[in-house]
């Protein structure tokens, strides 16, 4: 007689732990056949206000630490992704229909994509600031600094999920994600990567669910500084981005999956003037 | 024995105002159907008739700048391009006490900062942004980065040509065409820049000028015929902007609103300190987004430091803008000094204490004494709200994280100032302050290659330096 499989239940990631929603909500991911995979969590407005005030509390000590470090924890999470390549790659494969290859190459990409931007977070400094030869006795100098807490959301699939959250934490933002649809099983597991990743508890939030629930109350909240909408219907963008006016929010979406451009675009560029005399 | 100044005024013969305006569409002056007045904030004198810009006259000029874009300045080399923007540099060198004259009369600012700072910061960004144009490969965006088009600029009243430089420089260093919109209240010295595009033989409808009031900005924001909007304003009308342009493909720049916070720590160098709080707020009668606002002092130095800025104040020249005397000029306008009165009167009903020192202030005109309230808390009015005034908030701290915390606590982010001896302490600050423009122990610098911009609800992006180029280029490959 065959054993029968332990399942696991997928829930949430706020602040380093796994809440099921406070709605007491799940909604079926199944194979392409129709047969049930998974019951994630369908979060709740509520969840969001949770995971921005967890997101928020991790901002400044994840911002604070050195860029070495925040180096070290992102490659970090492609050392613990490597080790979870199988059971992820699997999820992809049962939950979005690719071939199993494909589903590996995915899995492939996104631990690569770790190990690149861990080599970004002490070099934006470099590439994004500037000393600036003002005409006047000041030294004068320009550096990019994360802007805080950003909300992404990434279209349904596992590899947008992690470009949409990668760049953003690589400078020092904390990132809430909305995960939507069948990706959120692969996503969940991804949780318990950062779980044992060293990353502070905060920094990366995962929220399953709904992107038409979820959007527009990220969009519209005060205490969320940017958006990644790449994975928003482009019809539905200009309603976010007049909600996001409130605060004046940094609404972005990406043409390119893995950029610069995804980490800077999600930064302040802060200039300091100092005297220069004796 | 008592030395008293006398008066040293600048003679106005060397502008001649026409005494009616057009647009500037097409490289051409252009009538006007409907004017209003601009006048002399200092003594309420007509100067001029401004033509209010209507939505044809914005299609004009867009349609002006279209053909300019495809058919002349997106078709030049770099090289050609900064060509031009030295001569305009230079022209604007050679009539700078002209435009600072003109400034002055129309917008209420002492002669001494028209002619000492915007007019020369002005003539400095067509310099900088000029050497740019043939080197946009190593601006950090890629190789051959792209202009977006067309750009619609629309600019405020506090520093009416230098915003202007701040918008125009930089669009056509990166081969944008240009509308512009400048304030309501301030229209003389962009008019005076169209000449100076003429006598550089600048290409028709490379920059074109609308004159006008909000509707004007309105019908520039909200053309499908610009790609790209460069706003100075308040927040609210940032706000608006953002709203406007939500369903469009438009890139916008905002330079919004500020409520600077001014900390000095106990061991700052107090005579310079002293300077630095009278220049960081009573600078251009405080009519500055970045203004150090909020003074925030260490407790141990809080009353001499009160007491001191009270006696630097009483030697504070309040008159006549053309004087060369002349430290705080006039109110730019009937409306902004009513602004002024009303948060001022709420700093006396919530219970903060009002100080000015005596000055005879003229019947005619707009004007506002020098004023720092005392005793002021987070919660007040006049600690949250933006005056743009010549009004002080003054505050108070115990630790350095709770001046930090104060600093930090506003949607604002413009600008910041810090005031200490110590070079850790004034970088551990910076550090901490979420600012886009910090100036420690000097207050409301500005040059062409410093980025300028803010965090927060301050705005989007960065004018000046290489960050400021950013906002005209689309990528290159």
């Amino acid at each position: 007689m065959s054993r029968l499989e332990v399942k696991k239940t997928y829930k949430l990631y706020i602040n380093g732990a796994f809440p099921r929603s406070e709605s007491g909500r799940i909604y079926e991911v199944t194979d392409a056949k129709g047969n049930f995979i998974a019951n994630p969590a369908l979060a709740s407005r509520k969840d969001l206000r949770d995971a921005v005030v967890a997101a928020r509390a991790a901002q400044i000590g994840w911002a604070k630490a050195t860029a070495y470090n925040r180096g070290q924890i992102l490659y970090r999470i492609a050392e613990m992704l490597e080790g979870r390549a199988d059971q992820i790659a699997n999820e992809i494969s049962a939950t979005s229909g690719v071939t199993p290859k494909k589903a590996h190459e995915q899995l492939i990409s996104a631990i690569d994509r770790w190990v690149w931007y861990a080599g970004w977070s002490d070099k934006l400094a470099a590439a994004f600031g500037s000393t600036n030869p003002v005409a006047g006795p000041y030294y004068n100098f320009t550096i990019p600094e994360a802007q805080g807490v950003i909300a992404v959301a990434p279209k349904d699939e596992f590899l947008a999920f992690i470009d949409s959250i990668a760049p953003v934490i690589t400078s020092g933002n904390s990132v809430i994600a909305l995960v939507p649809g069948a990706s959120a099983v692969p996503a969940m597991t991804f949780a318990e990567v950062l779980a044992t990743s060293d990353l502070p508890h905060g920094v990366i939030n995962i929220l399953t669910g709904s992107h038409d629930e979820l959007a527009p109350w990220a969009a519209s909240h005060m205490d969320i500084d940017g958006m990644d909408i790449s994975g928003i219907d482009k019809k539905k963008r200009a309603a976010l981005k007049e909600a996001g006016a409130e605060n004046l929010k940094r609404i972005h979406n990406f043409d390119d999956a893995q950029s610069p451009n995804r980490i800077y675009a999600f930064m302040e560029a802060k200039t300091v003037w100092h005297p220069i005399g004796v | 024995m008592t030395f008293e100044y006398a008066p040293a005024p600048e003679s106005r013969a060397i502008v001649s105002i026409k005494p009616k305006y057009g647009h500037f569409i097409d490289g051409k002056f252009v009538n006007g159907r409907n004017h209003f007045a601009t006048i002399n904030p200092a003594t309420e004198e007509v100067l001029s008739q401004i033509a209010l810009g209507s939505a044809s006259d914005v299609d004009k000029a867009v349609i002006a700048a279209q053909k300019a874009y495809t058919k002349t300045w997106s078709k030049l080399s770099g090289k050609e391009r900064g060509k031009y923007l030295y001569r305009i540099a230079r022209i604007l060198q050679e009539r700078a006490r002209e435009f600072a004259v003109l400034e002055t009369l129309d917008n209420g600012k002492p002669i001494r900062e028209t002619r000492d700072i915007d007019i020369p910061l002005v003539a400095a960004h067509f310099f900088y942004h000029a050497g740019w144009a043939d080197k946009l490969d190593y601006a950090g965006m890629g190789k051959s980065p792209k202009p977006h088009g067309v750009a619609g600029q629309i600019i405020p009243w506090n520093f009416p040509l230098l915003m202007l430089a701040w918008k125009v420089a930089p669009a056509l260093a990166t081969g944008n065409t240009v509308v512009l919109k400048p304030a309501e209240t301030t229209s003389l010295t962009a008019l005076l820049f169209a000449e100076v595009c003429q006598q550089a033989e600048l290409p028709d409808g490379v920059v074109n000028i609308v004159t006008g009031d909000g509707s004007t900005g309105s019908a520039i924001v909200n053309h499908a015929g610009i790609h790209k909007i460069a706003f100075t304003g308040s927040t609210e009308v940032g706000k608006k902007i953002a709203r406007a342009i939500a369903g469009t493909n438009k890139k916008a720049t905002l330079e919004l609103g500020g409520k600077g916070a001014n900390i000095v720590f106990d061991d700052a160098p107090i005579d310079e300190t002293v300077e630095g709080i009278v220049n960081g707020i009573f600078f251009n009668q405080g009519h500055v987004c970045c203004a150090g606002s909020r003074l925030i002092l260490q407790e141990g130095i809080a009353d001499e430091i009160t007491e001191k800025l009270k006696a630097r104040m009483s030697k504070i020249r309040v008159g006549d803008p053309l004087d060369k005397n002349t430290d705080l000029g006039a109110i730019n306008s009937r409306e902004q000094l009513a602004k002024i009165h009303e948060l001022s009167a709420a700093g006396d009903a919530e219970g903060a204490e009002r100080w000015s020192p005596s000055c005879n202030l003229s019947d005619k005109g707009y004007w506002f004494a020098p004023t720092i309230f005392t005793g002021v808390t987070q919660a007040h009015r006049i600690a949250r709200e933006e005056i743009f005034g010549p009004v002080l908030s003054i505050l108070t701290f115990r630790t350095p994280q709770e001046a930090i915390e104060k600093a930090n606590n506003t949607p604002f982010g413009l600008s910041a100032g810090v005031w200490s001896e110590k070079g850790s302490r004034i970088l551990w600050a910076t550090q901490q302050l979420r600012a886009g423009v910090i100036w420690a122990n000097t207050f409301n610098k500005f040059d062409p290659t410093s980025p300028f911009g803010g965090y927060k609800e301050s705005g989007w992006g960065r004018e000046g330096g290489k960050h400021g180029l950013a906002s005209y280029l689309k990528e290159g490959k």
